[in-house]
C-alpha cells in the first residue's frame, strides 16, 4: 500500500537571498496522529534543514509555535492535520508581525508593549518575608484566573485587524495582563498601569472585533478584558469631571 | 549578520478574508444608518416645530420609494446592531457570584428584556 501523503505550503523568507516572500511546497507522510508542528520537524529533520521556525514545548504551553494555519492564527502543536487531510495546508508566520526568517515572526514590539504595562504585582507596602503570604480568597483569586493563563503566543495579535491597521495600539494580550494584575487584591499598582491602558494607544484603539478572544488556545479572553477596563476608565473620568479635588 | 525583517502590508480587502471581520464591519456600518435615521426624527420633529402643513410634507415625503428603501435598510442594520451588541454585553459586563463566574445568558436576557420593556413604553405614549 502506498504511503498516504500530504502537502504543506510554507512561506518562506530567507533576508540574505530574497527580495520578498515566497511560498515552497513540502510532501510530507501523513500521520492522523500529527500536528502541524509535526510535519514541520520532519521537514526540518529529513528535507530541508534550512527551514526556520520556532517551537519547544509541543503541548500548548510555552506558547512559541503560533503560526497562521490556512489563513488562522493557531499553534501548530495544536493542530491536526488530520482536520486539513486530504487538501493541503498552508502555513505563514504569524499575521501582522515582521517576518525576520521563514516563520519566525519579530516580536519586539510586542515585548516592549509588555512592559510598558507591568504585568507583575506592584504591592501597596513591600512586605517582609516573615510577615508570611498574601492570603487570597477563592472567590478573589477566580475574578481574574483566567487572565493568568495567557502564553504569550501572540495568536490575539495576528487575530487583531486593528492592531494590523495601526501598530501603535497596545494589543490584546498586554491589555489582558494589565487587567489580570489590576483585578488582583495584592496589587496596588492599577494608577501606574493606567498611563498606558487608558491612553488612546491603549484600550481606546480597540474596536471590539472581538477575534482575540475567538484564536486563544487559552480561553483568556482578552476582548473581556479591554471592555473592562474601558467601562473602569471611563468610570475614573466621570469621578475626575465631577470631583477634581478627590483623589483619583 | 544583519537583520532585513520583512514587513507583509494588510491588504484592503482585508475584512473580506473572514466572515467574523465582514460581521464586524456590518456592525461599524450599522452606525451609520442609526445615526442617519436618528438625523430624519431631529429633521422631523423640526418639521413639526414648524406647523401642520410643513410637518404634512415631510410625512408624505416618508412615503417616496427612496424613504421606504432607506427605512427597511436603517432596519435591518437597526437589528444587526442591536442583536451583535447585545451578544457581545456579557464581555463588559461579567458576573460572579462568590467564587462561581456566571455565564452570559442573563445579561444578554436583561437587555432584551429592558429593550422590550422600553419600546412598549414609546408604543404606549405614542398612543396617549
Amino acid at each position: 500500500m502506498t504511503e498516504q501523503t500530504l502537502q504543506v505550503e510554507i512561506l518562506r523568507y530567507r533576508p540574505e537571498t530574497d527580495q520578498d516572500p515566497a511560498f515552497q511546497t513540502y510532501t510530507v507522510p501523513y500521520r492522523d496522529d500529527w500536528v502541524v508542528l509535526d510535519a514541520l520537524n520532519h521537514i526540518k529533520d529529513n528535507i530541508d534543514r534550512t527551514l526556520s521556525y520556532r517551537w519547544s514545548c509541543h503541548m500548548a504551553v510555552c506558547g512559541s509555535c503560533g503560526m497562521m494555519i490556512n489563513g488562522e492564527p493557531k499553534l501548530s502543536c495544536h493542530a491536526f492535520l488530520r482536520d486539513y487531510y486530504p487538501n493541503k495546508v498552508r502555513v505563514e508566520p504569524l499575521a501582522n508581525f515582521p517576518i525576520e526568517r521563514d516563520l519566525v515572526a519579530v516580536t519586539d514590539d510586542f515585548m516592549e508593549k509588555l512592559e510598558s504595562v507591568k504585568p507583575y504585582v506592584i504591592p501597596q507596602q513591600e512586605r517582609a518575608v516573615d510577615e508570611g503570604p498574601h492570603l487570597q480568597t477563592p472567590a478573589q483569586l477566580n475574578a481574574f484566573k483566567q487572565y493568568t493563563m495567557c502564553i504569550n503566543c501572540l495568536l490575539c495579535y495576528a487575530a487583531c485587524p486593528q492592531y494590523g491597521l495601526t501598530p501603535d495600539f497596545v494589543g490584546p494580550a498586554a491589555l489582558a495582563l494589565a487587567h489580570r494584575y489590576n483585578l488582583d487584591t495584592r496589587d496596588a499598582g492599577r494608577e501606574q498601569r493606567q498611563e498606558i491602558a487608558a491612553s488612546n494607544e491603549g484600550v481606546w484603539d480597540c474596536t471590539f472585533v472581538g477575534e482575540c478572544s475567538q484564536a486563544c488556545p487559552k480561553s483568556v479572553d482578552p476582548a473581556a478584558a479591554i471592555q473592562q477596563t474601558k467601562i473602569a476608565s471611563t468610570i475614573d473620568w466621570y469621578k475626575a469631571l465631577l470631583n477634581p479635588w478627590g483623589k483619583r | 549578520m544583519s537583520r532585513k525583517p520583512y514587513l507583509r502590508k494588510m491588504p484592503k480587502s482585508w475584512w473580506l478574508a473572514r466572515r467574523s471581520y465582514t460581521s464586524y464591519m456590518a456592525r461599524e456600518l450599522s452606525c451609520v444608518f442609526i445615526g442617519a435615521y436618528s438625523l430624519l426624527i431631529v429633521v422631523g420633529l423640526h418639521r413639526l416645530s414648524q406647523g401642520r402643513d410643513e410637518y404634512g410634507a415631510f410625512l408624505d415625503a416618508l412615503q417616496s420609494p427612496l424613504s421606504l428603501v432607506f427605512h427597511a435598510a436603517a432596519l435591518v442594520f437597526a437589528l444587526i446592531h442591536t442583536v451583535s451588541w447585545f451578544s457581545l454585553a456579557p464581555k463588559a459586563m461579567p458576573l460572579q457570584i462568590g467564587e462561581k463566574k456566571l455565564s452570559g445568558g442573563p445579561v444578554v436576557l436583561a437587555h432584551y428584556a429592558v429593550w422590550i420593556v422600553v419600546s412598549a413604553g414609546v408604543l404606549l405614549v405614542a398612543r396617549i
